[in-house]
Formats: structure tokens, sequence, C-alpha cells
């Protein structure tokens, strides 16, 4: 069977060489066109039916789920995005008012120290004003005390010269005149 | 197979049927020609088939390569024509796609055993029937659409009354040239690169046989092989896109034709 289509094939073959060799394109020799455009319909037929109704929807349906995805995907990046802008607003005005707070009781705490050292200072002032005043008034005291003495000395003294020129005692009240008149001039 | 190889740079587009098959009388022979028209189907289902089996959310290699063409076309169409005309973006896809594969597989140099490579866009009934195809599409479409009122493609506003006839006859003769055009570019771009690399391989081979210093020189066309090879995989891509962007301008046509 398959040898007699090949000798037939040989056959018509030779018998197309024979009319070219009369000159002439092979595109021109019309005998092969039924057959052409015959086969030409049924494979480009073919490729048409399979492209439509299997190719290009699987192919549009890829690239359309992609383009889906995509656009998805930017979406929940710009609400992504959105949300940590917010959450970053929400973090510079918490942190601004925290900064706040602490200037706040940092000057507080400032105030409160600087009162408590100005309450110290001033009662260290007080016990020390009240001690040197202590401290005056028995330096006075003393310096009377010792007046005192050397007076009581000074007339003890008188005393004794006078009653060992004239054997005879002085009143207190002439001694201590004296003394005192001694002691202006 | 018993033939020869390639005598001349016209052989390679030479159609010989290899299993001959009528249908009504009509002969529809499987031929080389339609052999490298399943290889194209077959590249295309197992090229896409695996790049879409996974449908990963984060892609393949194979998947990424689909969608660039899936995006790149869906684009095209969308620019062309503007989001209604999406639904003909899977006629435009299946185009772009069938072409470039044609132009591609044409591209492969014979595995010496294999069927010789064939380029099936290189013959003008495979771009014609294409042409024919996409400018039906636009006629039927522009109808439906538009009804009678789609024959103002035909009659361009703002033209004084005395021109209006030959205006006219100069947009009708305009519009069916397109699937000539059409037909015409992508056929003799596929011809002539082909003819040229076979040419160019022929040198090698006169000047390898002429020995001596004559085989030293044919590094040059070997240069140029490679260089007009790399060129030829652009025109395969630009072609395809080409074929692709045309059929969508003239579809806008036919989706727009009150506006113009």
């Amino acid at each position: 069977m398959i040898l007699t289509l090949t000798v037939l094939a040989e056959e018509a073959a030779h018998a197309a060489e024979a009319a070219h060799s009369e000159g002439g394109l092979p595109q021109m020799d019309v005998t092969t066109f039924p057959s052409q455009i015959f086969w030409l319909a049924v494979t480009f037929g073919l490729l048409y039916w399979i492209m439509s109704s299997l190719v290009l929807p699987r192919l549009g349906a890829a690239i359309e789920e992609r383009r889906d995805r995509i656009a998805d995907d930017l979406d929940r990046a710009a609400e992504s995005k959105r949300m940590a802008e917010e959450a970053e607003a929400a973090y510079n005005r918490s942190l601004a008012d925290a900064r706040a707070k602490a200037q706040a009781i940092a000057g507080e705490t400032r105030d409160e120290v600087n009162a408590e050292i100005a309450s110290l200072r001033k009662d260290a002032e007080d016990t020390l004003s009240s001690k040197a005043d202590a401290a005056e008034a028995r330096i006075e005291e003393m310096r009377r005390t010792a007046a005192a003495k050397v007076r009581e000395a000074a007339a003890d003294t008188t005393r004794a010269i006078v009653e060992a020129l004239i054997q005879e005692t002085p009143a207190d009240a002439a001694v201590h005149a004296a003394l005192a008149k001694a002691a202006n001039a | 197979m018993l033939r020869q190889m390639a005598a001349g740079p016209m052989e390679q587009f030479e159609i010989h049927p290899l299993v001959p098959l009528t249908m009504g009388g009509v002969d529809v022979s499987f031929t080389n020609s339609t052999l490298w028209m399943w290889i194209a189907l077959g590249a295309a289902i197992a090229f896409f088939g695996v790049a879409t089996r996974s449908r990963a959310l984060i892609p393949g290699r194979l998947q990424s390569v689909a969608e660039v063409f899936y995006e790149f076309i869906a684009d095209t169409v969308r620019g062309a024509i503007g989001p209604e005309g999406m639904k003909f973006f899977p006629y435009v896809f299946t185009l772009f796609i069938y072409i470039l594969l044609a132009n591609l597989l044409g591209l492969f140099p014979t595995i010496p055993g294999l069927p010789h490579t064939f380029t099936t866009t290189s013959h003008i009934a495979v771009t014609a029937s294409l042409g024919l195809l996409s400018i039906s599409i636009v006629i039927i479409y522009g109808f439906y659409k538009n009804g009678l009122s789609f024959l103002k493609l035909f009659v361009p506003s703002g033209v004084p009354i005395w021109l209006l006839p030959l205006v006219s006859l100069i947009e009708i003769v305009s519009f069916l040239s397109r699937p000539i055009s059409l037909a015409i570019r992508l056929f003799a771009n596929m011809l002539a690169g082909h003819i040229i690399l076979k040419v160019f391989a022929g040198f090698i081979i006169s000047l390898l046989g002429a020995g001596g210093v004559f085989g030293v020189i044919a590094i040059f066309p070997f240069l140029g092989i490679i260089a007009i090879t790399m060129l030829e995989i652009l025109v395969a891509f630009l072609q395809a896109y080409v074929f692709a962007i045309l059929t969508c301008i003239y579809l806008n046509d036919a989706v727009h034709a009150g506006h113009h």
C-alpha cells in the first residue's frame, strides 16, 4: 500500500517536474492550488479553533489574574503605607507629649530643689547668726567681768598701798572715786 | 526519495505530492507543502500547549514568551481598532502565529534524510488565500455592522461632487488592491529571501568545486549566508507582523465605517 503510494508520488513528482521544466515559477503552477488552499484551510482552521477556544482564554486568564493580583498587592501596599504613616504620626505625637511632660517634671523638680536649697541655706544662716550673737554676748560678758576684776584688783592694790603709806584703810567709796578719776585722766 | 539535490534556486519551491488524494474530482494531494503546514500547526500546538500548561502566576520561560506574543498582538489590535476590535483578536493572533511559524520553519536548513524544508508562505496560493480571507472578513463584517452605509468607505466626505466619481473609483481600486498587496508582499519577501540564500549557497559549492584560491574565497558567500539568514529571521517576524497589522487597519474600516 505504502509502496504503491510512494511510487505514485514519484510519478506525480516527475510529472510536475516535467511541467516545471517548461519554464515558470513553481508558484504559478495552478494544479497545486486546490491542494494548497484545501490544506491551508484545514490547518489554519484548526489553529484558529485551538487558539480561540484553548490557548488564548488560558493566556488571557493568566495575565488577567496576575494583573488583578498585582493591583490587589499595590492596594494593600498603599494601605500598609498609610497605616505606617499614621503610626509614625502617633509615635511622633506621643514622643512630643512625653518630651513636654518630661520638661514639665524637670522644671517642677528643679523649682522644688531650689526651694529646698534656699530654705536649708536660710536655716543654716539663721543658726549661724544666732550662734554668732550668743558668742558676741559671751565675749561682751567676759570683757565686762574682766574689766570689773581689773577694777577690783586695782582697788585692792590701791587700798594696800594707802594702808602701807598712812596706816589707814581708806573708804571704798574714796578708793573707787580715786580710781575712776585716775582712769579718766 | 530518489530526487536529486536541488539543482536550481527555484527547485526549493516545487510542490510534489507525497500522498495523492482527490476529493470530488479535485486534486487535494498531501504534498510537501501540506507536510510543512502540519509541522507549523504541530509546532504551534506544542509551543502553546507547553506554555499554557501550568498557567502560573509567575510565568516560566515559555509562558513568558507566549504572553509576550499575546500582549503584543492584543496591543496591536487595540491600538489599530480600539477595544471593540478585540473580537477579532483570536483571528489576528492565529494569522500572526501561522505566518510567523511558516516563515521561520522555512528558514531551517534541510536536515539530510528528512524532507526538504519548505516555506508554505512562499506560495502565492497560500498568501492570496490568507489575504482574501482577511478582506472577506472586512467586507462581511463591514456590511453586517454598518449595512449599506459601509459603502461610505468609498465616498470620502468633503470632496467636491464633480470629483466624487474619480475619488470613489480610486478608493474602490485601492480597496480591491489590498488583498493583492497583502498576498504579493508576503509571497515576494519569502521568495526573494530564499532565492538569495540558495544562490549564495550555490556560490559556495561552485567556489569550493573550483578549488585553490577560489576555495578560500568561498568564505565570503558563507558569511553572506549568515548575514542574510539573520536578516531573513527579521523579515519572517516583520512580514507576519505587517500582515497582522494591515489586517487590523483594514478591519478598523469595517468597525468604524461611519467615521470617515
